[in-house]
């Protein structure tokens, strides 16, 4: 139960890290959670649990990392905002890393006008820059305010930035705050802008932000043409250019056309420099994953997330999966 | 000022619905200027609800009053004979007003308006929240623009991941906070003021301390 985090073994060897994201279930049973993650274990390094992801609730994030925890797979326990003050946040941090979690991903969170319970109270008793310095805090066995913790944490710290938001300036002013303020890893939104993205890199390297962070660029799958549009008007903060949509409308296998972009997008992000890895977001697509990590030839992974149950190896050449 | 917009006609009438005679006192503060609770609205508030009442086959008897303001007591006493016989008060100001009118007399006593926010007017007809009585200022942090309350998850490093040409994620026709922060700061040359880590807010001075008291005692008199 008190293994290190996988993730910040492979970022800090160096190797270009593969992780991926899980929606938990809208209702109470890990069952579905369970089956995504044991397709996901070889194949990713981590992975990571959204927290009411569109302000939908959800099974909570702490419970979910809990179980992947004591499935011996490395989870990424996202922890926004937008539904817990300070004194929440401790405690479920605390909750999450007692049950084995060793990374800690600190968003904002999207406003709840668009989710589930538009009609709820948001909390914002911090902001993403804030609850960073907490977490990382709280791994030095400090309490908010400086009080000592009986025992410290043992956690790997992460934020998010959107290269894609506005202004630039300032998104790149956030990221280098949360770097001083203790984030280890970054997960970036999704990539569809290749050129922008590039562009974003520039400003990231040259403020030397991409030796501070691993940085793991957002890659995500879409299903079709309508997912892409869902995504460019409704999702805050994502750009999907139209050469993009015109390429899965024309395609005569659209989820096909999307695994190819994906591959392609991860091919393109291997060669941006201060990229150290990837983040796969494959929502109610998680099954693609294997496949898009092995055809983007990352796999057998250094590390992977959870050992495979059984005598299955991840020597080069294995080719026991079903991916 | 206080911003506040009165209720649905129907709404109030259904507070005071077992009255027969009723007095609708206005506020000649914010209320007046956001035009929601002054002199005019109040005569019109009482000539619906009595037109309203006749049609019901009900008719309501009116008496109506602005008071200077209803956020002080000495205005407030000065209403005692005005609502002696009637069987509800109904207030046109904001909830401090209705309040202060609850505690004196003892009557039913009912809003007429929702007191929306502190904030100011743009053009005629619109007004905008400014202030979110947070009791910390740090204007002079960020240009003069607040980012507690502009901010639609009040963040104070900066814009969240949802901010896009100059927007909120929550909709196209709310400025983001930050992005006029930038804006403001580029323009004044002070972009670095925007680089240092603003800590944890500490919110007891804010709503979150419980119901806040300010006292004076330099002007406190006996």
């Amino acid at each position: 139960m008190s293994k290190p985090s996988n993730l910040r073994k492979v970022l800090e060897a160096g190797h270009f890290a593969v992780t991926a994201e899980v929606g938990p279930p809208r209702f109470a049973d890990f069952a579905p959670l369970r089956q995504k993650a044991e397709l996901l274990r070889r194949y990713v390094d981590a992975v990571n649990i959204t927290d009411n992801q569109s302000a939908v609730a959800r099974l909570s994030s702490q419970a979910c990392c809990g179980e992947l925890a004591r499935m011996g797979i490395d989870a990424v326990f996202q922890v926004t905002c937008r539904d817990r003050n300070r004194i929440a946040i401790q405690s479920d941090i605390l909750g999450a890393v007692a049950q084995g979690v060793r990374n800690i991903l600190c968003l904002s969170g999207d406003h709840q006008r668009f989710g589930s319970d538009p009609q709820a109270k948001s909390v914002f008793d911090l902001d993403s820059v804030q609850l960073v310095r907490l977490a990382a805090d709280m791994t030095r066995g400090l309490f908010p305010g400086g009080r000592k913790m009986e025992v410290s944490l043992e956690a790997y710290v992460g934020a998010v930035v959107n290269p894609f938001a506005d202004p630039v300036d300032l998104q790149v002013i956030k990221l280098k705050k949360k770097a001083r303020a203790g984030a280890r890893f970054v997960q970036t939104q999704c990539v569809f802008d290749l050129e922008r993205f590039s562009r974003f890199m520039e400003r990231v390297r040259e403020a030397g932000l991409d030796r501070e962070v691993g940085i793991l660029a957002g890659v995500s799958l879409l299903r079709s043409a309508g997912a892409a549009r869902f995504m460019q008007e409704r999702v805050p903060g994502v750009t999907v250019p139209e050469e993009v949509v015109r390429r899965l409308e024309l395609a005569p296998d659209p989820e096909e056309e999307g695994v190819k972009i994906c591959v392609e997008t991860i091919d393109r992000m291997r060669n941006v420099k201060g990229v150290a890895g990837v983040h796969i977001m494959a929502i109610a697509l998680e099954e693609r994953v294997p496949e898009i990590v092995r055809r983007a030839g990352l796999f057998p992974r250094p590390d992977p997330a959870g050992q495979a149950l059984g005598p299955v190896s991840c020597r080069e050449g294995n080719r026991v999966d079903q991916g | 000022m206080i911003i506040a917009q009165q209720k649905p006609i129907k709404d109030i009438a259904a507070m005071v619905s077992d009255c027969r005679k009723v007095a609708l006192i206005g506020c000649a503060g914010c209320v007046t200027v956001c035009l929601s609770g002054g002199e005019k609205e109040t005569e019109i508030l009482a000539s619906a609800m009595r037109m309203m009442r006749r049609l019901e086959g009900k008719p309501l008897e009116t008496v109506t009053f602005t008071a200077t303001r209803q956020c002080d007591p000495e205005y407030v006493d000065a209403l005692e004979g005005l609502v002696k016989d009637v069987d509800a008060v109904i207030s046109l100001a904001c909830g401090v007003g209705v309040q202060y009118l609850a505690e004196r007399f003892d009557k039913w006593v009912v809003p007429a308006l929702n007191t929306n926010f502190i904030g100011g007017s743009r053009v005629h007809g619109v007004w905008e929240e400014k202030c979110g009585l947070c009791g910390d200022c740090i204007l002079h942090k960020t240009g003069g623009i607040c980012p507690i309350i502009r901010c639609s998850k009040s963040i104070l490093n900066g814009p969240c991941g949802g901010s896009q040409y100059g927007k909120c994620e929550i909709s196209k026709d709310v400025d983001c906070a930050w992005q006029l922060i930038y804006d403001r700061m580029k323009k004044l040359g002070r972009l670095d003021k925007l680089m240092e880590i603003q800590p944890a807010k500490d919110w007891s001075t804010s709503r979150d301390g419980g119901p806040r008291r300010a006292v004076r005692e330099d002007v406190m008199i006996g």
